[in-house]
């Protein structure tokens, strides 16, 4: 359940000049929601991704992630929400090079202090959930074709089980049919484990595989409503 | 975080990246290792140095004759060159002074000596049959001067190991045979141990004959040029160096003790010379070799920044996945303690194995302290600390948001 209350962000460069890239952003996204988020380069939609995701703190106004406030939590706390409570999948996937599947989908457990014997066991579930074979968990993340890859940043999301999954334009480094591949992974996921996924994207083709579009320009919500015309991928 | 987590991390980064790790390592390895090496060769030469004054026999008083001042003349001759020192001071230092343990005079000088067909110039000291004592010479075949052959003024000679394989060949047997010096007849009654070259002088080359035959038949004057006196102890040695010298400016007719025309080495004064001189020496090499591991520290942290940098979205991700910025910190200080560790280790093994070659194809006898590998451990690993913070803390530092951002 996040709650997002009149959020604002603003910038200071160079000491004087601010930049105000949120003006006031209101929404509620209940628990098992797929929700896009579109909006044009520089509306203020990556802002929001980090505020959202507790990497940063927003200006003025209130973020409630399971009816915590963590608007203005100190840096080390908003790391341990993003342990227990965030999943992020970027665009570039950001795996460990010369790393195996299975050490990157495990990386997350270190810092959330899981013990060891358990942590191969989850991260074999969470591969399997998002469809990776199971010949490729020994192989280095680098020998991977990119919807592999992400599929594995998926995975590294997943394996904490967490409240929520953001994901930042994860089909931006895809061709068309693996960003369908990826995208319908993060439908099955909402569909059969009722993963709250947030999908940040610039692309409506994109945005249409969730159930709901926010649709923010310079800093404010221009439109929010259920996506009637939902597409449903299947593999 | 996990210790044992935080300990895999690390190495599977430190592995990673083989070639550059291993690089690094090498600068602290030739650092540690020299200064290991360094250190060990600068204590091992002071030990020689201490080991062959001692040699010369311990709780030693050298009494020798000072520099001759011509009268009227502004010319100075070397110290010992004067022939102020007699017999009869001998005698008076032997009778009146109290603390010694052993005393013997010597009137050395070099002469051509002649054997049957060989001949060679070597120093020919007169002395006493308390001579081996004090000055720790062995006998190695028959014996050394008597009371005896002094009183007697025997014409008796007691060659060194040296001076035998001159005149009579290697590892011959001289005793009984007769040689000359200046022409005089001497017979051989002994031969003296080696003891090895002392580095001031070769104490194998030499011939003892008594010293009364020594003044009659080569000085030609009742002089002595040395006299070698033994304290009972170490902390009579001052006492006996004071009653010396007052008993020679009285009986020398000096009021003035800075023109006496003897001096007095002590030895112990020289081995703190000799020391002082060898610490120099130590400390000299240990700074060159502190160096070359300041600059293996400079290596360490000229990696770290790199991989810092390198590492960025990296570190970016961990952050992003909810790493601290104490297990950021601690990772990459880790790194850096950790090459340093593996340095330390192996250049302690590569600066014993130096010194061990040293030792064993050089001729200075080293010597790897305990102290010195401790001390090395400890600066590699302040190295590690010292060096990896800065980076540390700038990995630490770094913001989440632009550090996945950065190309």
């Amino acid at each position: 359940m996040i709650e997002c209350k009149n959020i604002t962000k603003t910038y200071y460069t160079g000491g004087d000049i601010e930049t105000t890239v949120l003006k006031g952003v209101t929404f509620e996204i209940k628990d098992g929601e797929f929700v896009a988020v579109i909006g044009p380069s520089g509306s203020g939609k990556s802002t929001l991704m980090h505020i959202l995701g507790a990497l940063d703190s927003p200006t003025s106004g209130q973020y409630l992630l399971d009816k915590q406030d963590v608007s203005k939590l100190s840096e080390d706390d908003l790391a341990a929400i993003r342990i227990k409570k965030i999943g992020f999948v970027f665009q570039s996937f950001n795996l460990l090079p010369r790393a195996t599947v299975l050490r990157n989908v495990m990386l997350p457990m270190v810092y959330a202090d899981i013990p060891k014997e358990k942590r191969m066991a989850l991260a074999c579930t969470a591969l399997i959930s998002t469809g990776l074979e199971e010949t490729h968990f020994n192989h280095l993340s680098n020998q991977l074709s990119g919807g592999q890859m992400q599929r594995v940043a998926i995975s590294r999301a997943l394996v904490n089980n967490p409240t929520l999954i953001l994901a930042d334009e994860p089909t931006g480094n895809l061709d068309t049919k693996t960003g369908e591949i990826v995208l319908g992974t993060f439908q099955r996921l909402n569909e059969q484990q009722h993963h709250t996924i947030i999908l940040i994207t610039h692309e409506h083709d994109v945005a249409e595989a969730a159930d709901r579009i926010i649709h923010i320009r310079d800093g404010v919500i221009v439109e929010d409503k259920k996506n009637l015309n939902k597409r449903i991928i299947r593999p | 975080m996990l210790k044992a987590d935080l300990f895999t991390e690390t190495s599977m980064a430190l592995l990673a990246n083989k070639a550059r790790s291993g690089l690094t390592i090498l600068g602290i390895i030739i650092g540690i290792g020299s200064v290991i090496a360094m250190i060990a060769i600068g204590q091992g030469s002071q030990s020689n140095i201490q080991s062959s004054i001692q040699s010369l026999g311990s709780n030693l008083l050298l009494v020798q004759p000072g520099a001759q001042r011509g009268l009227g003349f502004e010319v100075n001759q070397g110290r010992g060159s004067a022939q102020t020192l007699t017999q009869a001071d001998y005698e008076a230092i032997a009778t009146q002074v109290s603390g010694i343990s052993g005393i013997a005079p010597e009137l050395s000088s070099r002469y051509q000596v002649t054997a049957k067909g060989t001949n060679t110039n070597t120093s020919v000291d007169g002395t006493t049959a308390s001579y081996p004592a004090i000055r720790n010479v062995q006998i190695d075949q028959g014996s050394f001067i008597s009371d005896e052959n002094v009183t007697n003024l025997a014409k008796v000679a007691v060659l060194g190991p040296t001076t035998r394989d001159d005149l009579f060949g290697a590892d011959s047997n001289p005793i009984g045979q007769s040689f000359r010096i200046k022409g005089v007849e001497f017979k051989i009654i002994g031969v003296t141990a080696a003891k090895g070259g002392s580095g001031f002088s070769n104490q194998d080359d030499m011939i003892f004959v008594p010293i009364s035959t020594a003044q009659q038949f080569l000085a030609g004057s009742p002089r002595v040029s040395t006299i070698s006196v033994q304290a009972l102890d170490q902390n009579s040695m001052t006492s006996v160096q004071e009653q010396i010298t007052s008993l020679l400016l009285q009986r020398h007719n000096i009021t003035d003790p800075t023109l006496a025309d003897f001096n007095i080495l002590n030895q112990a004064d020289i081995i703190n010379t000799a020391s002082s001189v060898t610490n120099t020496f130590t400390i000299l090499l240990g700074s060159v070799a502190a160096i070359s591991l300041l600059v293996g520290g400079i290596g360490i942290m000229n990696m770290m920044l790199t991989t810092v940098t390198e590492r960025t979205r990296e570190i970016g991700l961990r952050k992003a996945i909810g790493a601290k910025k104490r297990d950021i910190n601690y990772q990459f200080l880790l790194e850096a303690m950790m090459l340093t560790f593996i340095g330390g280790v192996v250049g302690i093994i590569f600066g014993w194995l130096v010194s061990f070659g040293v030792n064993k194809f050089g001729s200075i006898a080293t010597k790897v302290s305990l102290p010195s590998v401790a001390l090395a451990f400890g600066v590699s690993a302040a190295i590690g600390i010292i060096f990896g913070y800065y980076p540390a803390r700038r990995a630490a530092r770094l913001n989440p948001i632009e550090a996945l951002r950065y190309e």
